[in-house]
């Protein structure tokens, strides 16, 4: 059972990595920066993972290294989204 | 409770797809990034109720002092300082990843738990690849804030050292895998996972931080899709690939721009392209080069019609985007045709000038990529060329022996008049005098960028 739920996220990993290569190769190298920035953002995805460990109900080394990955995690998210939406705010057109 | 989180997790990666979906056209990109936005929110909502979420003390003091930092680094970082904004947010999501897998490690230890085997094999990588990303992210940061030399740094036995490494932390893992309840081992690993992302990026130059950026990006979504192995979270595995595979991409873009292979940046230097090296380079251009004054260029940009601007790392070290962007404005009222050719590797990071210069609220419809310009340079009467000088290098066309040789240029000396704004007549990043300097149609123009197209601005305006 362990090994087959292994292998469904293993599915998913390489699915998701070809739609990743699918949708990035359309991105315009005018939107290069933006784009590393705000997938960047994305990667702060782990705030899952660290709020799980922050929010056990008794203080332990696993409380304090999860508030610690919640700051980076947010700085990581909060930073990214908030950068690239000012950069893209810049990009006009005639 | 369970199902519902589940499927609010589906639409977060829904959100995520989507928004990098947009982020194909600057139309459309600021929603994209909007949507991704509202999936992490939508993502860290329904983990806030999830029942193994007990004490919400720590939570909400981390997501303040996060968010706070975040948000000043996001609106104080000036768009020249960009690369280094990048290359410190990897960092951050890198070191997450790492904390994140150590605490379920943990967790699982302190627990008296058993350990599957796949669930170890994700924490070793997990840790591996978040704290290579995390120190080398860091010493990119260095790099590029220049706290630490930007400069291609050589220490004895790198290579040697590094492969030793990466061998002893493969096979401590390997261990910690057959025998999971062994605490120091894996910070062992982690340990040497962080030295190792010192020493492989220390060596790492300038000019080569894009890829650097690049592969360093991909590592600190890679590293979360692990965590998400380790968590069981398909979310996270999406997430992170979707990550993982933009820095690659990104990363394959920025090798081809320079004609190198991944090995040969990672590797470190130039001196890797060729066996004769730069200080060898025979092939050294001879003559006599011509210059040019403010006055006598506005002259002669006075009687043109089309204009091509090229920007480099000068452009962005001098911040003359804004200058750039007057220069454009008094152009174009006299008539003249003013378009912007952009290297591929042109800058510290991928779109480095497209930002900039979009900052200067320069249209991107004026940027072209160099394959979409570069037979437009025979029918361009002027080329100015700010602050660039590897990418117009035309030895790579054609000089067998220079290290450049065979990396993909801007034609620029196929234009009538080539005007070349440096400092100096000094060398770029690759160590090698550019020929360009010395042909019959190439005029230097000295001076720092901005100044330089300052005075030359106005000198265009009283002379109308």
């Amino acid at each position: 059972m362990e090994g087959f739920i292994l292998l469904m996220q293993i599915y998913v990993f390489v699915l998701a990595i070809f739609v990743g290569f699918e949708l990035i190769t359309k991105v315009p190298p005018t939107l290069h920066t933006p784009l590393m920035s705000g997938s960047n953002a994305i990667s702060g995805i782990t705030i899952v993972g660290a709020l799980l460990s922050a929010g056990v109900e008794e203080m332990s080394i696993s409380t304090i290294l999860g508030f610690i990955a919640i700051i980076f995690a947010m700085i990581n998210v909060v930073g990214g989204f908030l950068v690239t939406d000012r950069m893209l705010k810049m990009f006009k057109k005639k | 409770m369970l199902v519902v989180s589940y499927i609010v997790y589906l639409i977060a990666s829904v959100c995520f797809i989507f928004g990098i979906k947009k982020l194909a056209s600057p139309k459309t990109a600021r929603q994209g990034n909007q949507l991704a936005a509202v999936g992490m929110l939508l993502a860290i909502i329904v983990t806030l109720l999830d029942k193994r979420v007990l004490s919400f003390e720590w939570i909400i003091a981390g997501i303040i002092i996060g968010s706070a930092i975040g948000a000043v680094f996001a609106l104080k970082v000036k768009m020249t300082g960009m690369p280094q904004m990048v290359g410190l947010l990897n960092g951050f999501g890198g070191g997450a990843s790492v904390l994140v897998a150590i605490s379920e490690y943990e967790r699982i230890y302190f627990g008296s738990q058993q350990f599957e085997v796949n669930t170890t094999i994700s924490i070793v990588l997990s840790v591996l690849i978040g704290s290579v990303t995390f120190t080398g992210s860091l010493i990119a940061f260095g790099k590029l804030q220049e706290l630490i030399t930007g400069k291609v740094i050589k220490y004895p036995f790198q290579h040697p050292l590094n492969g030793l490494l990466i061998l002893g932390v493969f096979v401590v893992g390997v261990i910690l895998v057959i025998n999971p309840v062994n605490i120091e081992l894996l910070l062992i690993i982690t340990a040497v996972a962080l030295l190792l992302g010192v020493l492989l990026v220390l060596p790492i130059g300038g000019a080569d931080m894009p890829v650097a950026i690049s592969l360093l990006n991909s590592y600190s979504g890679i590293a979360a899709s692990m965590t998400g192995f380790v968590l069981s979270n398909n979310m996270l595995i999406i997430a992170g690939a979707l990550v993982g595979a933009s820095g690659i991409i990104l990363t394959i873009i920025m090798c081809k721009g320079m004609n190198r292979s991944l090995m040969n940046v990672v590797l470190g230097g130039w001196e890797n392209a060729g066996a004769a090296g730069p200080a060898a380079s025979t092939a050294s251009p001879k003559g006599q080069v011509k210059s040019i004054d403010s006055e006598e260029l506005a002259m002669l940009l006075d009687s043109v019609s089309s204009v091509i601007i090229v920007p480099g790392y000068g452009m962005a070290v001098a911040q003359a985007q804004h200058a750039v962007r007057d220069l454009m404005n008094v152009l174009e009222k006299k008539g003249v045709k003013v378009r912007f050719a952009i290297h591929p590797v042109a800058g510290r990071m991928p779109g480095h000038m497209n930002v900039l210069l979009a900052e200067a609220q320069v249209e991107y419809d004026k940027l072209l990529a160099m394959e979409d310009i570069n037979d437009d340079f025979p029918n361009t009467d002027v080329v100015i060329i700010i602050g660039a000088n590897d990418v117009v290098n035309p030895a790579a066309r054609h000089d067998q022996n220079s290290p450049i040789y065979g990396m993909p240029i801007l034609n620029v000396d196929y234009a009538k008049t080539v005007i070349i704004n440096k400092r100096s007549l000094n060398v770029g990043y690759a160590g090698i005098d550019n020929e360009l300097f010395f042909y019959p149609n190439a005029l230097m123009y000295f001076g720092d960028a901005k100044d330089a197209m300052t005075r030359l601005v106005n000198e265009l305006k009283s002379s109308s």
